[in-house]
């Protein structure tokens, strides 16, 4: 990357006891970027939010902002502000008071502190409760009022640990949006926690997937969503089918291989694919069926359907391998394939791909 | 069956219900009510008449309608029966009052940081330091003054100690207000530590990570997330403190030697070899006054700051 790095976090490891939550840890984070650190819960993501924003060290490794080694720097003396899940706002102030508390530790004089609180509540619409406290808010107001405290002082790097899952769906779906323009407008570097897959795919530049305690892959969202590098990923990313295919020849990232119900073609692959036993991943809605059925054709049956409203999720039986597609419903009377009937089945082979078994 | 034949019964069921709530809660209440009459307003009436009575004249009193318990509290009758102003008792009251506010501030001090630490521990621990906190109270309040004597006394543990330092032998700590300052703070913490306990133990540790975040140092920290949020806990411990230290008799007594009074000695001595009642029960009741006006402000405080929230 050509960016300068904002956060570099080098071979990081975490023991809690015996218990090892990180295993050596190594990623980078642009500058302005929207970084996303994806994985189900347990992973050590909010561990590494913390070690980011100095709450936690690591047992080993080291982390810089901006090229310096923090990892001896406490808190209240790094340049990098949190967004807390339970939003932590100090009950006992108002949302003025909230805002400007960072700027009043930062020795900002009396009048900026006014200008740039004004500003911020502004920017967050919040402008007529200034002087209300917390406990008079909605989750979504208390939400926007943990972002302005946390914007105002113009960190360096701001840390979001799931800060929409308190919030209903409606509000989510906005608050994304307004994230996502916040930190366009603003350069700030946001890292942003979540075990949400929509929300990551959504908002981020670059998404770091996690899981047991290591990074597994890291990219932009198109890169993780379409080339997966193993099952992991694939399965915890969206959907998925598995198939056990069976590598004939590997080639320039692309694999021959052949499918259980006989089928052989060649499909891109990870870079670690050997000829043998390998996996074939290929996402429901990529499995086209009836008259839209093209590429590596074969038949199915129809084992159960779940209309959706959008799409219909159907269960296809291929000669004994279980596979799911899904088919948006384009029209009224988009959702014709009944239970139980045979029908055309394909995909195109660039659209699967081939993982480490 | 109609409608009305399902209603009568359940309705009348409803009224005679009340009736056995209200009864039962007159019943129900009725010990504590005796307790309180007999333990607390009686003996109460009782000082507040003294207080009122005439000084007999080989102890004891007469009924008869009589203001010199309070007067005396100010004023000294001369020879001819003038009244001279005296400061003496005033100074007994100020120096109670600097007493109980130094206790009670002490106590803060040390009890903040205990509090503290206590919270910050694991569950386990926690439970076996509360207890050790309260274990004071399983031991007679005499026999740990009495302790106390041990160790600051002329032979105490402590003077030994020091002279096995090198300082000057026979040095004593006892017989002064340092003396009953130390015992009153070790006799009250507890009920310091313990609200202030409870109170921390509430907070919220995110607020308190939210404050560094935000770049305040330990003490911002202290002076403005926590101490604010804990307050109402504060101000209970204090009150739990100051209320009873004002009153203390054992510890000016046994420590300070009795030649420095506090109120309360001053009342115990009204009764005993002062023989004059109406004077120590007119003490005893300015002080319950300054306990009431000192608790209703508050309480009036506290419930101001409840409607502004
Ligand atoms: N203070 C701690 N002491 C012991 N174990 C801890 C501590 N903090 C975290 N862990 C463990 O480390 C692992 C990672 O925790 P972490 O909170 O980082 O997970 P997470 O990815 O944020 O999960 P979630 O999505 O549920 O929030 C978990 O297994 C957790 O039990
Ligand atoms: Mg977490």
């Amino acid at each position: 990357m050509t960016q300068p790095k904002a956060i570099e976090v080098k071979s990081v490891s975490k023991n809690f006891g015996t218990y090892q939550a990180l295993k050596s840890v190594s990623f980078n984070i642009g500058s302005n970027e929207f970084f996303t650190m994806l994985g189900p819960s347990g992973c050590g993501k909010t561990t590494l939010l913390r070690m980011l924003a100095g709450f936690e060290s690591p047992s080993s490794g080291s982390i810089l902002l901006n090229g310096r080694e923090v990892v001896d720097i406490p808190p209240h003396r790094r340049r990098v502000n949190t967004v807390f899940q339970s939003y932590a706002l100090f009950p006992h102030m108002t949302l003025e008071q909230n805002v400007a508390y960072g700027l009043e530790n930062l020795g900002w004089d009396g009048a900026r502190i006014r200008a740039r609180v004004g500003e911020m509540l502004e920017r967050v619409h919040m402008t007529v409760m200034a002087k209300r406290k917390p406990a008079q808010l909605s989750g979504g107001q208390r939400q926007r009022i943990a972002l302005a405290r946390a914007l105002a002082p113009e960190p360096e790097v701001l840390l979001l640990d799931e800060p929409l899952s308190a919030l209903d769906l409606k509000l989510r779906q906005a608050m994304r949006d307004e994230l996502r323009t916040l930190q366009r407008d603003t350069g700030i570097t946001f890292v942003f926690v979540t075990h949400d897959q929509e929300e990551a795919l959504d908002m981020s530049d670059r998404i770091a997937v996690l899981g047991g305690g290591e990074v597994q892959q890291i990219g932009t969202p198109t890169q993780i969503y379409e080339e997966p590098v193993n099952r992991f990923v694939a399965d915890f990313v969206g959907e998925t089918n598995f198939l056990d295919v069976e590598v004939l020849e590997v080639a320039a990232g692309q694999a021959t291989v052949r499918m259980p119900f006989g089928a052989v073609f060649t499909a891109p692959a990870t870079g670690h694919t050997t000829k043998g036993r390998a996996t074939l991943s290929i996402r429901p809605e990529k499995i086209n069926l009836g008259d839209q059925a093209q590429g590596i054709a074969f038949e199915g049956q129809i084992v159960n359907k779940n209309y959706m409203g959008g799409y219909t999720h159907y269960t296809l039986n291929v000669r004994g391998t279980e596979l799911r597609a899904s088919r948006r419903n384009a029209s009224r009377e988009g959702d014709t394939i009944e239970s139980g009937a045979t029908v055309p089945v394909g995909f195109v082979a660039a659209s699967a791909r081939v993982l480490a078994a | 069956m109609t409608m009305d034949t399902l209603h009568l019964p359940f309705a009348t069921k409803r009224a005679s219900g009340a009736r056995f709530w209200r009864n039962l809660s007159f019943w129900g209440l009725l010990p504590s009510w005796l307790l309180m009459g007999f333990a607390l307003i009686l003996p109460i009436a009782i000082i507040a008449a003294v207080s009122v009575a005439t000084r007999g004249a080989h102890g004891g009193f007469t009924w008869d309608f009589n203001l010199a318990g309070y007067s005396q509290i100010l004023f000294n009758e001369g020879w001819t029966g003038e009244l001279e102003f005296t400061p003496q008792y005033l100074m007994i009251i100020a120096r109670t009052f600097l007493l109980a506010g130094a206790t009670t501030l002490i106590c803060l001090l040390f009890a903040v940081p205990v509090a503290y630490f206590i919270s910050r521990q694991p569950p386990s621990q926690k439970a076996i330091l509360v207890y050790l906190v309260t274990l004071p109270f399983w031991v007679s309040m005499i026999l740990r003054v009495y302790a106390w004597m041990i160790i600051l006394g002329k032979e105490g543990t402590l003077p030994r100690l020091l002279e096995n330092l090198g300082f000057p032998p026979g040095m004593s700590f006892m017989f002064n207000d340092g003396a009953t300052l130390t015992a009153m703070v070790y006799t009250y913490m507890p009920l310091m530590v313990l609200p202030v306990f409870a109170s921390i133990e509430k907070l919220d540790g995110t607020l308190i990570e939210a404050s560094h975040d935000l770049y305040g140092d330990r003490w911002v920290t202290l002076r403005r997330v926590i101490l604010p949020l804990t307050a109402p806990g504060i101000l209970a411990g204090a009150i739990l403190v100051f209320v009873p230290s004002l009153g203390a008799v054992l510890e000016p007594t046994l420590m300070g030697g009795g030649k420095q009074m506090m109120m309360g000695s001053l009342i115990q001595l009204q009764f005993g070899g002062g023989r004059n009642w109406p004077f120590g029960a007119a003490i005893a009741m300015t002080l319950m006054a300054v306990v009431l006006i000192f608790l209703i402000f508050t309480a009036l405080r506290s419930a101001r700051k409840e409607t502004a929230k």
